[in-house]
Order: structure tokens, then C-alpha cells, then sequence
């Protein structure tokens, strides 16, 4: 295998050698407000997760529950960075993303707790919580199956000549599917405005990326000619300098890329994981006590003189009273009845007024 | 009235809503530059132009998702598999995505897709390239399932398929391209979910659709010569939504029921309509349902042995005479 080590890859954007993260433009322009609101959205995400866990073990949640507790920065820095016509589609932990774009909580818990009041309807769950209204194309189960979508989202932007750019995320478990290289194929060979997201956290549930994948995971963006980047995900700061990159890219000049994201998430897989047999315990507080992305910035931001004490306290506090509120309004709401069971199915028989088929598109 | 091929119908209903609505657009493989690996796209490239008829590489997961996605955002994607046998290799695309969307996000979108190529056995292409999968894809709610056997419905049937809002399938077959039919040169539509009687009789109802509805027609003509038998040839143009109204009078008519379908039997689209008619219609049965399928192997390649494989007129004259016992 020829070494690469001292091979400077011709694709990739180094942003590792720009100045500092915070002093990169697309965070120069945050105003205090703007950054208060970038910590207290990661503290909200934070804080609802882990009223949804504790949901979970009352036995109000059934399912899956991939939380997002750790990875805040992503989601936050990430969406934050949209612009009208830019889109968000992503995989099964995606309520972190939900809450960046602006979904209610209340929505959220009751569409977890299953009810008629969730934001679909109850008929979803926790891997699929979709926001049109706000760009945000879902919330998918299958590993890896939402990046074509993502794609074509590129594809529509680019198709009705609007600029923008369709941000398609996915773990580091994903990228070893076919599907996805398929949508790599796509984008690059159609210069579609797409930024593939891998969201890194290590594991892709039990196996480790040393065990799941052969070579490093954005740089293979250089089978495809596309641009790549990677950088340490904690930092919010670094999130939206390397990310407005390549948002920039895609918008202006229709070129898509991949970007590598390292992050890592406290809990497990789901739920369901015992999270005992695959990483050291001492491992996760490492990261804890060193990377926090809600430490490290609010760290920043005392330092900056833009967060006290007190209002810390405060976000904090309102997260929690926020996350709670979301779930007694969950609990009072109701669930869907069985008659709901069959609508939601065609736009055709919800809308019957504009049927145009016949015959019966149901059977028992 | 125009006399034209089941495969210029196609072209024709394709053009016509490329011309009407600017967000159709024609993806597959080889659709654009070949003229069609079956030439049901010929001249398309050349009308329309690259932005509208567009030439993807081979992969169906790619770009049927790809179409998925876009059509959240209002493009219609018309997707060609160049063969229907394909679909497997984007299954989670077609049937995960395309199909559920709507459901898991509680109705706030809908995949206007359109997902059109040949299904079908008959041309010694194989196991792997003979697949007639329209029971798989109707068995999924969300789905819409389309198989027209003559000129007049493939047309009038895709225009419709292609304004539908849900995932619509398309599902052709390359020994019907060939065949001719009367096509209006006036723009029509047929409804989805609408079944046609092809032949009237009161004997016998055949249930059938696609070629075989070609070979019963056949089957039925030596019938009434031969045999004396008037059978009703039912063609039900969609699986679904599916117009068991149509079939259920007809059963009232004729009073005895032969399915032909080239299907393998197991899970077919007749199984279903098999247990609707005896459920809906038991007392109007003189006898019970009986049903002609493919023979339940994978498809042969030996040319003189896929013709005794398939349904064809002479196994179709054989069945509907034991139906009549």
C-alpha cells in the first residue's frame, strides 16, 4: 500500500491551517445574541434528550431512542449555517437536528410518547421527525438510505436553479453502504450542490471505525474527484468555519464534497445498548471532561465576557423547565385512534376531493 | 384513428407531460443518447434536451433514491428501470422510501415518482431478467401499481400515472413494444384503478392483465369456436388501486372464475384477488376460483421451454375448460 503520509491531498480544504476557529468570518459575524442563542439551543438538546431517556425508562417511549447527547455542536453549527435554500436531511439520531432548525419540543416528546399531538401525528417515532416548513427532509431508519435522498435534494436545487445546498448526514457506520457511494457517484458526476456530513462519533453502534472501515472515512471523497474535510466537532467554532466552506462551495459554484465530522456520544447506540462490551467507560469521561461541546463553549463564552454565571444558570434551568413542559403536554396529549391508522398513506386518499383514481386502494 | 405501437404510446404520453408540466423528467439508464435500450425514449433527447431526458449511470439505488428526493422538493422524476428485474437492487429506495415517507412524517410529503420499464418473461433473457414483481410492489401501501396490456391504456394510463401525486409503478413489457393499437391523436386520460372488460361473454370469467390478457383474448376466441364457450375477458389495468367491482359484476355474469396471470404463483397478484372474489362474491360461484400461472420455477432459458413456462393460449384453453367442469 503506497504511503500517503506525506501526499498532501489535492481535494480537501485545510481548514486545520486557517486561523483560529472563532476568528474565522462566518463566526466574527456572530453577534452576543447569535452566540447565546447557539449555546442555548446545544443546552436545550441536551437537556430534552435526557428528559426523553428518563421518558423512556417510565415506559412513556417505545422503540428505538438514539440519543444525541454529545454531539450538540453538529446539529447546532451545522443548521445554524442555513440559509433559505438550504436543506437538512439525516439518519435516526436526528432530534438534535429537529431542534436546530426550529421544531417545537412539544412536538417532538408527543410524537416520541407516540400521540396524535407528535409532529407525525405519532406515526413515526423518535427516527423519524420531519420539518418541511423548515427544510428538514427527516429522520430515516435504514443506515445510509437517506443520502440518495439527500442527493436529490442537491439535484431539485440545482434543477429549478436556486442557490442553495442540500446538507445529507449520516454516522461513521454509514459510509461503508452502497447506497452511499452511489450518491457520492451522483453528486460528483453531476456537480450537484450537496455536502455529505459524516457525523464521526466512533462507533458505528459496537464496532469501531478501525474495525468497520478501511481507510480514512472522508478522504475517500478522493475516489470521486470531490472536495473533503475533516475537523474535531466539539469545537462549534470549528464546526461552522470548516462547514461554511463547504456550504460556500456547493452554493456558489455547485460542488459538492464530503466533510468528516468527530464528535462522540455518552450514551449508546440506542438505547437498547449496554453500552459494556465495546469502548472503556474511562474513555467516554475523558471526553466528558475534556470535550464537552456545551463545556467548551460555554467556557469560551465566559471568557468572552458574552455568558455570566447566572445566565447559564438561567439557560439551564429554562431547558429543563422547557424539556419537563414537553413532556406533560406529551403526557395530556392523546394517542392517534385506529381509524387514523390508514390515512397519511396516498395524498390521494387524504385529499379526496382531487382523486383521481379509483378502485380500492386498501384491502384487509 | 391512429394505429400505433404500444412502445410510441409510451413515447407519446412521456412527451406530452414533458411538454406540459417543466418538472418531469425522464432518468434512467441509457434513455438519452441510445434512444432507450428498448427505443420507448427514441427522439425524446433530441425534443427535449439533456436537462430533461437524462442519462444515469447504472445505479438504481442512486438514482431512484436520488429521484425520491428530489420529488419531496416538486420534481417529478419518470425513473426507467430497463428492466423491472432491477428494482430489487433499489428496494430499500422503492419501498422503504418512496413507499413510507408520507406515513412516517404524518402526511406533510408526498413522492410524486414515477417508476416506468419492462416486467416481464418470455424473451429467454434468464432468471435474473425475467422478474414480473407487481404483487411485491402492490403488497406495500403507499404504492400505486400499473400494467397495461394494449396502445389505448399504456397511454392514457402513464399521462395519469405521471400527474398522480403518489409513487406511481409502470410496469411494460418488451413483447408488447411491437404491438399495434387505435391511440386517439386527441389527448386522454385513463384513471388508475379502473379495470376494462376486453371482451364480453357469460360462461366464464377470465381475470387477467398485461400480455397475458393478449393470449386469453386468443384463448377465448378458440373457445367459442371450438368449445363453445363465451368467456368475459376482465383485463384489470391496475393492481392497485385495484377495481374488484368490475371483476366481482362480471363473476356475477358468468358465474366461474379463471385467473391467468404471469406471476409464480406463491403470494401472486391472483392469490389476493382469489381471496376477494370467494369472499365478496361466494355465492355467485358455481365452482371453485382457478387460477394459470407461471410454472413456480425460476424463469428457464430454453427458448420452446419458457413458451410452456409462461401462460400462453393453449395452457389458458386447457385451464379455462377444467374451470368449467
Amino acid at each position: 500500500m503506497p504511503s500517503d503520509a506525506n501526499k498532501k491531498p489535492a481535494a480537501a480544504i485545510d481548514t486545520k491551517a486557517a486561523s483560529p476557529a472563532r476568528n474565522a468570518p462566518i463566526n466574527l459575524r456572530l453577534s452576543a445574541d447569535d452566540k447565546i442563542g447557539l449555546f442555548r439551543t446545544m443546552v436545550r438538546i441536551r437537556r430534552f434528550e435526557e428528559r426523553a431517556l428518563r421518558a423512556y425508562q417510565a415506559k412513556k417511549i417505545g422503540g428505538f431512542l438514539h440519543l444525541y447527547i454529545g454531539q450538540e455542536a453538529v446539529a447546532v453549527g451545522c443548521c445554524s449555517l442555513m440559509g433559505k435554500n438550504d436543506h437538512v436531511i439525516t439518519a435516526y439520531r436526528d432530534h438534535g437536528h429537529a431542534i436546530s432548525v426550529g421544531m417545537g419540543l412539544n412536538e417532538q416528546m408527543a410524537e416520541l410518547y407516540g400521540k396524535a399531538t407528535g409532529c407525525s401525528k405519532g406515526k413515526g417515532g423518535s427516527m423519524h421527525f420531519f420539518a418541511p416548513d423548515r427544510n428538514y427532509w427527516g429522520g430515516h431508519g435504514i443506515v445510509g438510505g437517506q443520502i440518495p435522498l439527500g442527493t436529490g435534494l442537491a439535484y431539485a436545487l440545482k434543477y429549478q436553479g436556486l442557490k442553495g445546498a442540500a446538507m445529507a448526514f449520516m454516522g461513521d457506520g454509514a459510509v461503508n453502504q452502497g447506497a452511499v457511494h452511489e450518491a457520492y457517484n451522483l453528486a460528483a458526476l453531476w456537480q450537484l450542490p450537496v455536502v455529505f456530513v459524516i457525523e464521526n462519533n466512533g462507533y458505528s453502534m459496537g464496532t469501531s471505525q478501525s474495525r468497520s472501515s478501511a481507510g480514512a472515512l472522508s478522504k475517500r471523497a478522493e475516489g470521486y474527484d470531490m472536495l473533503w474535510g475533516q475537523c474535531e466537532a466539539h469545537d462549534i467554532y470549528q464546526v461552522r468555519a470548516t462547514m461554511d466552506e463547504f456550504l460556500h462551495r456547493a452554493r456558489e459554484e455547485s460542488k459538492p464534497s464530503v466533510v468528516e465530522l468527530d464528535t462522540y456520544r455518552y450514551r449508546g447506540h440506542s438505547v437498547a445498548d449496554p453500552d459494556s462490551t465495546y469502548r472503556p467507560k474511562a474513555e467516554i469521561e475523558e471526553y466528558r471532561r475534556t470535550k464537552d461541546p456545551i463545556q467548551v463553549y460555554q467556557k469560551s463564552l465566559l471568557a468572552e465576557g458574552v455568558l455570566t454565571d447566572a445566565l447559564v444558570e438561567q439557560i439551564d434551568q429554562a431547558a429543563r423547565a422547557e424539556a419537563d413542559a414537553a413532556a406533560e403536554f406529551a403526557d395530556a396529549s392523546p394517542f392517534p385512534t385506529p381509524d387514523d391508522i390508514q390515512k397519511d398513506v396516498y395524498w390521494e386518499a387524504d385529499n379526496p376531493a382531487e382523486r383521481k383514481s379509483q378502485g380500492r386502494l386498501f384491502f384487509d | 384513428m391512429p394505429v400505433i405501437t404500444y412502445r410510441e404510446a409510451i413515447r407519446h404520453a412521456l412527451a406530452e407531460e414533458l411538454e406540459r408540466d417543466a418538472n418531469v423528467v425522464v432518468l434512467g439508464e441509457e434513455v438519452a443518447q441510445f434512444n432507450g435500450a428498448y427505443k420507448v425514449t427514441e427522439g425524446l433527447l433530441a425534443k427535449f434536451g439533456p436537462k430533461r431526458i437524462v442519462d444515469t449511470p447504472i445505479s438504481e439505488a442512486g438514482f431512484i433514491g436520488m429521484g425520491v428526493g428530489a420529488s419531496m422538493l416538486g420534481i417529478r422524476p419518470v425513473m426507467e428501470l430497463m428492466f423491472w428485474s432491477f428494482y430489487s437492487v433499489a428496494f430499500d429506495q422503492i419501498l422503504n422510501n418512496a413507499a413510507n415517507v408520507r406515513y412516517m412524517s404524518g402526511g406533510l410529503i408526498n413522492c410524486p415518482i414515477v417508476i416506468r420499464g419492462p416486467a416481464n418473461g418470455g424473451t429467454n433473457v434468464g432468471a435474473t431478467h425475467s422478474h414480473t414483481p407487481e404483487n411485491v410492489l402492490a403488497n406495500h401501501p403507499g404504492v400505486k401499481v400499473i400494467v397495461p396490456a394494449t396502445a389505448y391504456d399504456a397511454k392514457g394510463l402513464l399521462k395519469s400515472a405521471i400527474r398522480d401525486n403518489d409513487p406511481v409503478f409502470f410496469l411494460e413489457n418488451t413483447i408488447l413494444y411491437g404491438e399495434k393499437g387505435e391511440v386517439p391523436a386527441e389527448e386522454y386520460l385513463i384513471p388508475l384503478g379502473q379495470a376494462d372488460v376486453k371482451r364480453a361473454g357469460t360462461d366464464l370469467t377470465i381475470v387477467t392483465y398485461g400480455r397475458s390478457v393478449l393470449h386469453s383474448l386468443a384463448a377465448a376466441e378458440l373457445l367459442q369456436k371450438e368449445h363453445d364457450v363465451s368467456v368475459e375477458v376482465v383485463d384489470l389495468r391496475t393492481i392497485r388501486p385495484l377495481d374488484i367491482d368490475t371483476v366481482l359484476a362480471s363473476v356475477a355474469r358468468t358465474h366461474r372464475v379463471l385467473i391467468v396471470e404471469e406471476q409464480k404463483p406463491f403470494a401472486s397478484v391472483g392469490s389476493q384477488l382469489a381471496y376477494m372474489i370467494q369472499r365478496e362474491a361466494f355465492d355467485e360461484l358455481d365452482g371453485p376460483i382457478h387460477r394459470l400461472a407461471t410454472v413456480d420455477a425460476p424463469a428457464i432459458y430454453s427458448p420452446p421451454v419458457e413458451t410452456e413456462q409462461l401462460p400462453n393460449p393453449q395452457r389458458i384453453l386447457k385451464a379455462a375448460l377444467e374451470a368449467m367442469q
